[in-house]
């Protein structure tokens, strides 16, 4: 029990590059009683996630992207269907599928220390010295070691973003599902964190799954591009990004990809224009 | 420093037009002493202990009163907030009771248990409990779901999400539950003191009462005086702090 040096030791354990997961979605339904009626947000939707892989979901507003994204988070229940995490079937939320969420969920009553290192402290076999150091490694790694004991508050949003990154990357998870995480961001905050978040993506090695309406967003940072139909709720297309990284969003090899995916994304809208609900 | 001498400006003014009415004879002086005689009371009172034995006596009934009412309070909030029946039986009730202003109780605390020290604690308990119940409750309502669902996502439910996610969340309502508790049990306690006599101790309220019996009106003012400053120490010392932290953290706005 008394090794020495065995806080260390733990700490750089949990730091360690985990193998990501891969997932699987395999015909997920789902619907929501509005009052108009039943709507179907999902309609028996499948996909395949690679371990490592980067896939993003394009798709209008209300199209179902981010009830999907819930349901792999274990945070709503499918109607019918089931998503499989490494082979295992997804039941409720756990920490190996991590949530970015659009408005930053930080918790007003801790700090930005304390925000990282609330997920940690749920961590069985960790020390509290393992914790902080933990912590500590991934404030650094968002560039925001300065702001330590800053209250949230005081953060540009830019900044409560990389926090959330922090915190949802803290724990070690193998999957990271980001719902339009950037949408509120201004543009340069944005393209800053295109930047950090393909090294991060690189250097932590996770499945990440990102929600996004913005086209251009989804060709920057995808592997895959998978384009939603809404009404209901479909995957209509998908689109292959096989350009090198880190890629840059206003490089003109990017545009190519993301004009083609705006075209396709149009005759969604237009299809659903002309076909009653 | 400079606000502090404003405000010691103002108090010593208040002082001198008092004084001034004072010397100006337009009330007999048995209805309006001077604020020297007022003193003298303060410090004979002090001198013999009277003071401190009734302030004792009644911050004893106030905190032992407040703190149960926190200690039910509290829980039942949670309770009504998490559960639709506890929130339509308790949370109903709790919101009928906290408009019955909590000297009403004082009658049935009486009948109850007579003259005791119990009738004034479970007064003092009443003026806490249910104002305590209802901040609570709306905190907790009021906390926005992201926060569970981000919680969740991290492996936090049960006592650990109450505990560490909705009961800090809820804070700002559950403090000024608090304050407003401690204004309502620390009205009731002086009006059931002034209204009753205790035998087995004479608080601040019995000193204000029999201040009148006696027509002493420098004793019933020299009470008023200590039972307003003991009001503005327990804002300053206690809550103030805590609101402090709060507006820091949270980011609201400081008043």
């Amino acid at each position: 029990m008394l090794r020495a040096g065995r806080h260390h030791s733990s700490a750089t354990e949990e730091l360690q590059i985990i193998p990501p997961s891969k997932l699987s979605v395999e015909g997920v339904s789902k619907s929501f009683r509005s009052a108009s009626g039943n709507v179907l947000a999902l309609d028996r939707v499948s996909l395949k996630v690679a371990e490592g892989e980067f896939v993003c979901l394009v798709g209008t507003s209300g199209c179902g992207k981010t009830t999907l994204l819930n349901i792999i988070a274990g945070l709503e229940k499918a109607d019918s269907g089931a998503v499989l995490a490494d082979g295992k079937p997804v039941t409720g939320p756990g920490r190996e599928r991590l949530v970015m969420f659009q408005e930053p969920a930080l918790f007003p009553w801790l700090d930005v220390f304390g925000n990282v290192l609330f997920g940690l402290k749920l961590k069985p076999n960790l020390t509290n010295e393992d914790r902080r150091e933990v912590a500590k490694y991934y404030l650094e790694l968002v560039g925001l070691s300065r702001f330590e004991h800053a209250n949230i508050h005081e953060l540009s949003g830019g900044m409560k973003q990389r926090v959330s990154l922090a915190r949802a990357l803290a724990p070690n998870p193998r999957v990271l599902l980001m719902d339009e995480p950037f949408a509120a961001l201004d543009a340069l905050t944005r393209e800053q964190l295109y930047g950090d978040i393909q090294e991060i993506w690189k250097a932590r090695r996770k499945t990440i799954v990102f929600v996004t309406h913005n086209v251009r967003e989804a060709a920057c940072l995808g592997d895959r591009v998978l384009l939603f139909s809404p009404h209901p709720g479909r995957i209509q297309e998908e689109f292959t990004v096989n350009l090198p990284r880190p890629r840059d969003i206003n490089s003109v090899d990017l545009a190519a990809h993301a004009t083609q995916i705006t075209k396709a994304l149009k005759s969604a809208g237009k299809a659903e224009a002309i076909a009653p609900k | 420093m400079k606000r502090f001498l404003l405000a010691a400006a103002f108090f010593a003014v208040l002082v001198l037009l008092w004084e001034a009415a004072y010397r100006a004879k337009i009330w007999s002086p048995v209805l309006l002493p001077s604020p020297s005689q007022v003193v003298t009371y303060l410090e004979g009172a002090a001198a013999d202990g009277t003071l401190a034995r009734a302030t004792v006596i009644t911050m004893r009934r106030l905190l032992i009163g407040y703190f149960i009412g926190l200690v039910v309070g509290l829980p039942l909030g949670l309770l009504t907030a998490r559960w639709k029946l506890f929130g339509d039986t308790i949370g109903t009730l709790a919101l009928g009771l906290q408009t019955l202003p909590s000297v009403c109780w004082v009658p049935l605390a009486l009948l109850w248990f007579g003259q005791t020290e119990a009738a004034m604690l479970f007064v003092v308990v009443m003026g806490t409990l249910w104002s305590v119940i209802i901040a609570t409750e709306t905190g907790v309502r009021n906390v926005p779901p992201i926060y569970r669902r981000a919680a969740l996502t991290m492996g936090s439910k049960r006592l650990h999400m109450w505990f560490k996610v909705i009961l800090p969340a809820a804070l700002p309502f559950i403090v000024s539950g608090m304050k407003q508790g401690w204004a309502f049990a620390w009205r009731s306690l002086m009006a059931a003191e002034i209204f009753v006599t205790i035998l087995t101790g004479f608080g601040l309220g019995q000193l204000l009462h029999y201040g009148r019996e006696l027509s002493a009106m420098e004793q019933v003012i020299g009470i008023m005086i200590v039972i307003v400053v003991i009001g503005l120490l327990a804002d300053k010392i206690f809550f103030s702090p805590i609101e402090r932290f709060l507006h820091r953290r949270w980011g609201t706005s400081q008043a």
